[in-house]
């Protein structure tokens, strides 16, 4: 165990998570994840949101395992190794409003970090543009860093507050395994939450045991490195230290392997699996969530594994994701393989002001 | 030159406890730089940097509290 411990604490962590989560990724599409969607923090994210009726887009409905996995495996992982330090207090109410805009520019863009580079790895070239955006936020959040930017320190917590998002996971699963149907149409027939599309994005969804078991794996592999595809950049760009952008390479590399075993390239711009070519709004959109993601420490994913440690603040950027991802498709906020909706852009606009004013007035008072 | 500083990162988030570590090992004052550190992705960023850097690290428990020593 203290072998298999100190090889993912060791440079070589993070390119071996890389490795499992590209190739389980691909392995995910191919057992009835929607296409380029192996993994996606934000759209899983949104599916649950949807699930639980936070949204009524009947597309984008289904509790999915992956997410409650990739907590409960971080959760079991800190346990294991002695890293469940439950904490919180660094800005909660800005931390819920960076989640919440973190989503609302990925559902611009349709996909988090993870799935930009899985979407590049089937060919995907829109991806190329939303990657340029993120990168482009992070620089701008490493602007504000260099320049003192905080959110100020968290505090140690009751051991009963680092609970609560495991809780809220478990719960989660029961409601999936179970799907009751808490609701009642106009005739007293019973209809969701819990909802699960029967058409799109929604319905389409690898066996549960699978996903969640994959979930685990990744949880508990990207506690151990810290795998974090926001961290992998911006370390590079600021400390220029390449162990986070190893495992980010690892993780695009095995996922083109896997999606070239499977037939899964097609290379271009138009007629891409749940996307758009909606340029501007692919790289805007994805800046948002960069600088979002930067200013809060850690990309969607990091912030589940950090949540699974006991770390609240994290937890309550998570939270603001599943709100924002509700505000997405209640205001006709997020995109469509048409392109940019109606209000997206404004929304978008909306968030790069927000994260503005927060990195230029947060510093830290000591 | 034997000047040592100790500085507290706990609970700050990434990238910060690097941050601060690099803006002190800038000053060529600094000898030794002590790190009380609180989660084990700071402790592993850290003496990451630090050694990259061409620092002597070692990291030392002082009862539930994790410190790296830094030397030059």
């Amino acid at each position: 165990m203290k072998a298999i411990s100190n090889l993912l604490s060791s440079r070589m962590g993070p390119v071996i998570a890389g490795i499992f989560i590209g190739s389980l990724a691909v392995i995910l599409v191919i057992l009835g994840n929607p296409g380029n969607m192996g993994i996606c923090a934000a759209c899983f994210v949104r599916d649950t949101s949807g699930a639980l009726g936070l949204h009524r887009a009947a597309a984008v409905q289904y509790i999915r395992p992956e997410i409650i996995g990739f907590l409960l495996g971080s959760f079991v992982a800190a346990l294991t190794f002695k890293e469940f330090k439950p904490r919180a207090g660094s800005s909660p109410v800005i931390r819920f409003f960076l989640g919440f805009f973190a989503m609302i520019g990925a559902l611009v863009f349709l996909g988090c970090p993870w799935r930009a580079i899985l979407r590049l790895s089937a060919g995907d070239l829109n991806a190329i543009v939303g990657i340029i955006g993120l990168v482009a936020g992070i620089y701008v959040g490493i602007l504000f860093l260099k320049n003192g930017f905080s959110l100020g320190r968290n505090q140690s917590a009751n051991k009963f507050s680092g609970l609560i998002m495991p809780a809220v996971m478990t719960v989660l699963l029961i409601l999936l395994v179970l799907s009751p149907k808490f609701g009642r149409d106009a005739t007293q027939q019973p209809i969701g939450p819990i909802f699960i599309s029967t058409t799109g994005p929604g319905s389409m969804y690898a066996p549960l045991i699978f996903s969640l078991l994959v979930g685990l794996i990744v949880g508990f592999l990207a506690q151990r490195t810290r795998f974090c595809t926001v961290g992998a950049f911006r370390d590079v760009l600021l400390i220029k230290d390449f162990h986070l952008f190893n495992g980010l390479l690892a993780f695009f590399v095995s996922a083109l392997i896997f999606n070239f075993i499977f037939g899964k390239i097609n290379i271009g711009f138009a007629n891409q699996p749940i996307a758009h070519s909606d340029g501007i709004w692919n790289f805007l959109g994805m800046s948002l969530s960069g600088l979002a993601y930067t200013l809060a420490g850690g990309c969607p994913g990091r912030q589940i594994f950090l949540s699974g440690e006991g770390d609240g603040d994290a937890s309550i950027f998570v939270l603001g994701m599943f709100i924002g991802a509700a505000f997405s498709h209640n205001f006709n906020l997020a995109s469509s393989p048409a392109g940019a909706s109606i209000y997206g852009p404004y929304a978008v606009i909306a968030g790069l002001a927000f994260c503005l004013i927060i990195g230029i007035f947060m510093k830290d008072k000591r | 030159m034997s000047e040592t500083k100790r500085i507290d990162v706990r609970g700050l988030s990434c990238p910060q406890p690097v941050l601060c570590v690099q803006k002190e090992l800038q000053n060529s004052e600094i000898k030794t730089l002590e790190v009380l550190v609180d989660t084990g992705t700071s402790r592993e960023n850290i003496r990451r940097f630090a050694t990259n850097m061409g620092c002597r690290v070692q990291i030392e428990e002082e009862g539930d509290q994790t410190v790296i020593k830094i030397e030059r």
